[in-house]
């Protein structure tokens, strides 16, 4: 009996909870490390960027105002989902970074566990990083921790699935909303991830992901008046001076990075939580 | 301000006093308790989580159907479309004659003639918008030649607007005289005077809009034109009930209540009668003193009425379209 | 002239079983105590028999725990023990419905009361602890706080599932292991819990559950294998296990009673302010030791006020809990009926003015009509002591120093509530009033990241919060 031909999945972009083309019409070949083809992704454009920062402007407010609470649970069903398709993004893992089954593995649960561990700040953030401070004098002031808007991310190009996450998870736990530009040559498994969100409450817009070439794309998120913060982790290095001057232009609050890659493994800290937040400070006389 | 009108004969001293000038209102209104947006929110959630089954329930599909101030306000009205609409008021389901009528139809100034002759014998009132509605925005002159216009081709009850941008800016002695001066153009018509709560955005305004249109006369207040966002809402109207049931403690007399717009369907009216039946009392559960400002209602409603005597779901095709 | 017509939930997805055993070492296992009936203290009939736990029990479960913090649950990383947690979060989610009928049935509390805010607030407590277990170091109490060992806890019987959650929730997230005592009037949901722990496969010992009386509760909080001891229900009864305690080491929190003061000032909301001091003396029938059992009404609007507040009271429905639209519920048993009761009548004997709700009771079972007493000065009984029932004395005040003085003029000192249009009122009464909890313009709002807790003899320590970590750290 001839074996069963599969159907084989078509990758787009990830934009205000749908799943577009590339407005540009382009595509390009996405191979594994051995040269071997995988799939086409979209090439994403400089309008698809405009599009997605759109979306993500637009789905700010209703993100921003969930309770930290529904935040945290929105988030750890997205773990859940993730875990569901484990398999899955093993696979794809594997293929897209050229590892061993068992690395694969490894990094999968990587994934799932660190996405864990930041839907668990959400709702302890406010009181890590909030304050009330004793002022000298007849009055109650706060400090809180504000979300900034929509932050526009280079995803790392590397660390296609556990990098992704971490610099992802950080963004929206803190009531952020997200522009995603993936790696350029590991474009898979952000598109796979944009298939649990699009399946899990994320509301479209919290998250966008756009696939292409990333010295393309990257100037225009940097430069995007309505963009607030920049996360550089998978800037190439020699754009990254050009990068942080262009996010200049409307003071962005700009995350750098080295240029070499970190290990993922490492169990973070709060600096990528800190990173994309306004802190307000409130004050109010006390008197009868 | 105009000197007080007949609005505040017979007002207890505190009340009639608070319409001696604009002054006065200001400072009365203004006096009165604000309103906790959250507190009001829940306690308008809270009382939306009763359950009302079986006869309860069909006891409140009838009386919701009674108190359907049943509209249409549309630019593309016609006589025909004013016909159906008061063949459905007379008569809401064709296969079930024993079905409650409507209290009354709600039309533009223009179509009340026609809806005068449609209802005639019936018991269905006709209620005409005025007042340059929906926005409200022109002189008093042409406002009042509205409303007398309305009276004279028969309309029954006068739904007008107050100039929200008069309330807004604090010229409430202006609202209170346009208010009173409508009021006395209706005659034996009676008035409902049309908040837009939407664009007073906040409860305590609602709150002192609503003691405004009392102190001025008004027999009923209402929420909405419909054309506006937000509509009708609970919360809003619990500070409405709350407005009436107070007035009513202070001077013994009964206004009416209206939400208009954004009610569809059977589950919301009926948390709308919960909500009169706890917050204002029984006095208010019958249309001399709630209606509800509504058009697919209806249907929503007559379905449902189906469903409780036929004991299986309705469809839209069991019940007319207009 | 509009009845609504009963609604009532359906009792079987209770799943209610004719007998419950206790849970030790991850098993149900029969206990050599004398086992004991738990009733519906709306119909007083008997929904199911418990067993209970002997001396030889409490040994078993605290060195179980013991055994599964030596060897399991004191060595495991954060990250996995906060996997445990959320799906124990995430199942008493999936069987919300479930747990809620029987907390109304055992408790008598109504099922909008159960579903609305007893179940979803016990499931996110545990929701909201997972997500500490790996983020100790950032609490504020050092860069790698340690748990305690293993925990004694003894709860009450008016929120038995929340009380069960406040508990455990946070002793496992630390890392501890748990045996808890639930109240003897209402074992059945926190025997429940451990089903959904043992599904959740939480390593055996980890968490134990012990139904009795005060005599297990005593057992359990002196036995030398406890480290850590946490005990909410009376005042007389914390002061007995503190002296009891008295030398041992063991860590202790304590969580006790009171008599709070729900102050109105002239200027409040007042619509809002009725429902605040109508939720905060009805809700739960008043079995809350945060209860607003005093209201404080300036003289002011002192007659206008309670006149809104009969009105309210009387629309309030009490009777069936699982009646969907009833608002009041049954007194969780014979003993506290009579000594609300008794207390009320002491009210009446020392001069207060009663007024009571014309509501109509059920003929059967445990109820009260809704009852408030006008004319009360500090040195009546009805102004001092716990009632727990749906009783309020009403005493006025003319300014905010005077509001402050008859607040604070008390023993306890676990909750307040301030209604007031002014802001800066509600801040400098707020540093005024000697308690734990301020509610401000609102009253009975409880979250797993606000800390929970009195001052005085309403007990020490905190619940909820990063404060209320610190009960199950060695910090």
């Amino acid at each position: 009996m001839s074996e069963r031909l599969s159907v084989a999945k078509t990758y787009k972009l990830y934009i205000g909870g749908a799943f577009p083309r590339s407005e540009s019409g382009r595509s390009y070949p996405v191979r594994d490390n051995k040269g071997g083809f995988l799939a086409n992704a979209a090439h994403g454009s400089r309008k698809d960027i405009r599009e997605a920062v759109v979306a993500a402007r637009k789905a700010f407010a209703g993100w921003s105002g969930a309770t930290a609470y529904n935040r945290g649970q929105v988030l750890y069903r997205v773990a859940e989902l993730l875990e569901g398709r484990r398999e899955q993004f093993i696979a794809e893992t594997a293929a897209s970074e050229g590892s061993n089954a068992k690395k694969a593995q490894s990094i999968v649960d990587a994934a799932i566990d660190r996405w864990v561990w930041y839907a668990g700040w959400s709702d302890k953030v406010a009181t890590v990083l909030g304050a009330s401070n004793p002022v000298a004098g007849p009055y109650f002031s706060f400090s809180v921790p504000e979300p900034t808007g929509v932050v526009g991310v280079l995803a790392p190009q590397s660390s296609s699935l556990l990098g992704l996450v971490s610099v992802l998870a950080p963004v929206i736990a803190t009531g952020n909303t997200a522009v995603v530009v993936t790696s350029q040559d590991r474009p898979l498994p952000a598109i796979t991830l944009s298939e649990v969100l699009a399946t899990s409450d994320v509301p479209g817009g919290v998250v966008n992901i756009v696939t292409g070439r990333t010295a393309e794309l990257a100037p225009w998120l940097a430069s995007h008046a309505d963009v607030n913060a920049l996360d550089l982790a998978g800037a190439p290095a020699a754009m990254r001076a050009e990068l942080e001057a262009a996010a200049a232009g409307t003071v962005k609050r700009v995350l750098r990075s080295k240029a070499a890659e970190p290990d993922w493994t490492t169990p973070p800290d709060l600096s990528r939580l800190r990173s994309f937040l306004e802190t307000k400070t409130v004050w109010h006389p006390t008197g009868v | 301000m105009a000197a007080p009108s007949t609005a505040s004969v017979g007002l207890p001293p505190a009340l009639a006093d608070a319409t001696r000038d604009e002054t006065s209102l200001r400072r009365f209104l203004h006096g009165l308790p604000g309103v906790d947006q959250v507190g009001v929110e829940q306690r308008a959630a809270g009382l939306a989580t009763r359950s009302i089954k079986k006869a309860s329930k069909l006891w409140a599909i009838d009386t919701a159907i009674s108190m359907i101030d049943l509209t249409t306000l549309e630019g593309a009205d016609t006589a025909g479309k004013v016909r159906s609409l008061c063949a459905k008021a007379r008569r809401p389901d064709p296969d079930r004659p024993e079905a409650p009528r409507v209290a009354a139809v709600c039309v533009y100034p223009d179509m009340v003639a026609i809806a005068r002759t449609e209802t005639a014998g019936t018991g269905v009132g006709v209620a005409s918008v005025a007042t340059a509605f929906p926005a409200g925005r022109s002189s008093m002159r042409v406002k009042l030649a509205d409303t007398e216009q309305a009276v004279a081709d028969g309309a029954t009850e006068i739904d007008m607007v107050i100039d929200r941008g008069a309330f807004l800016s604090g010229h409430y002695g202006r609202v209170f005289d346009e208010i009173a001066t409508i009021k006395q153009a209706c005659g034996d018509a009676h008035l409902k005077v049309i908040l837009e709560t939407g664009e007073l955005v906040t409860y305590d305004n609602v709150r002192r809009a609503s003691w405004l249109a009392m102190l001025a006369g008004g027999d009923f207040i209402k929420t909405s034109t419909g054309k506006v966002s937000p509509a009708a809402t609970l919360p809003v109207t619990h500070v409405m009930l709350q407005a009436v049931c107070d007035w009513h403690t202070q001077t013994g007399d009964h206004i009416g209540v209206k939400p208009a717009g954004g009610i569809r369907n059977t589950k919301d009216a009926i948390r709308y009668l919960v909500a009169v039946h706890e917050v204002a009392g029984e006095a208010w559960l019958n249309n001399k003193l709630f209606r509800f400002g509504a058009s697919s209602l209806l249907n929503d409603l007559l379905m449902q009425r189906r469903a409780q005597l036929e004991g299986h779901y309705s469809g839209p095709d069991y019940v007319a379209c207009e | 002239m509009w009845e609504y017509a009963p609604a009532p939930e359906s009792r079987d997805i209770a799943n209610l079983k004719p007998s419950y055993r206790l849970f030790v070492d991850g098993e149900f296992v029969e206990g050599a105590g004398e086992p004991l009936k738990t009733i519906n203290p709306a119909t007083e009939e008997v929904l199911a028999e418990v067993s209970t736990a002997d001396k030889n029990d409490v040994d078993r479960a605290v060195k179980a725990a013991r055994r599964a913090y030596d060897r399991v649950w004191g060595k495991m990383p954060g990250a996995e023990r906060a996997k445990y947690i959320y799906r124990i979060a995430r199942m008493m989610a999936e069987r919300s419905r479930e747990l809620a009928v029987l907390e109304s049935l055992d408790n008598g509390k109504p099922i909008k009361e159960a579903r609305d805010v007893d179940i979803p607030t016990a499931s996110a407590h545990f929701f909201y602890h997972a997500g500490w277990a790996d983020k100790l170091g950032y609490a504020g109490l050092g860069p790698d706080p340690k748990p305690l060992g293993v925990a004694g806890q003894v709860i009450p019987w008016n929120f038995p599932l929340l009380m069960a959650a406040w508990k455990i929730a946070p002793a496992l997230a630390c890392g501890n292991t748990v045996v808890l005592k639930p109240a003897e009037t209402t074992p059945l949901t926190a025997l429940v819990l451990a089903e959904i722990i043992q599904q959740a496969e939480l390593p055996p010992g980890v968490v134990n559950i012990l139904p009795g009386a005060g005599d297990v509760g005593a057992e359990l909080t002196n036995h030398a294998g406890v480290d850590k001891v946490a005990f909410t229900g009376s005042t007389d009864v914390g002061k007995l296990i503190q002296r009891s305690l008295a030398g041992s080491g063991k860590k202790l929190t304590l969580e006790l009673g009171g008599k709070a003061a729900n102050v109105v000032f002239d200027d409040a909301p007042l619509d809002q302010a009725v429902e605040g001091i109508v939720n905060g003396i009805f809700f739960n029938q008043g079995h809350v030791c945060c209860a607003g059992s005093r209201l404080l009404v300036q003289e002011s609007v002192a007659d206008e006020f309670l006149e809104k507040l009969h009105a309210r009271i009387t629309t309030l429905r009490i009777g069936d809990p699982l009646d969907k639209n009833t608002d009041v519920g049954a007194i969780n048993s014979r003993e506290q009926l009579t000594r609300i009761t008794e207390l009320v009548a002491t009210g009446e004997e020392e001069g207060a003015e009663k007024w009571v709700s014309p509501c109509p009771l059920p003929d059967k079972g445990f109820f009260f009509a809704p009852t408030v007493f006008a004319g009360v000065s500090q040195a009546m009984r009805i102004a001092r002591e716990e009632i727990f029932g749906p009783v309020l004395s009403v005493l006025t005040f003319r300014t905010p120093d005077e509001a402050v003085a008859k607040a604070n003029n008390t023993p306890y000192g676990l909750s307040a509530g301030i209604w007031t249009d002014k802001g800066s009122r509600i801040l400098w009464m707020a540093n005024q009033l000697r308690a734990g909890v301020v509610w401000a313009n609102t009253f009975n709002r409880f979250d797993p990241t606000a800390p929970f807790g009195g001052y005085q003899e309403s007990g020490f320590g905190r619940e909820g919060g990063r404060a209320g970590l610190e009960a199950y750290l060695d910090v």
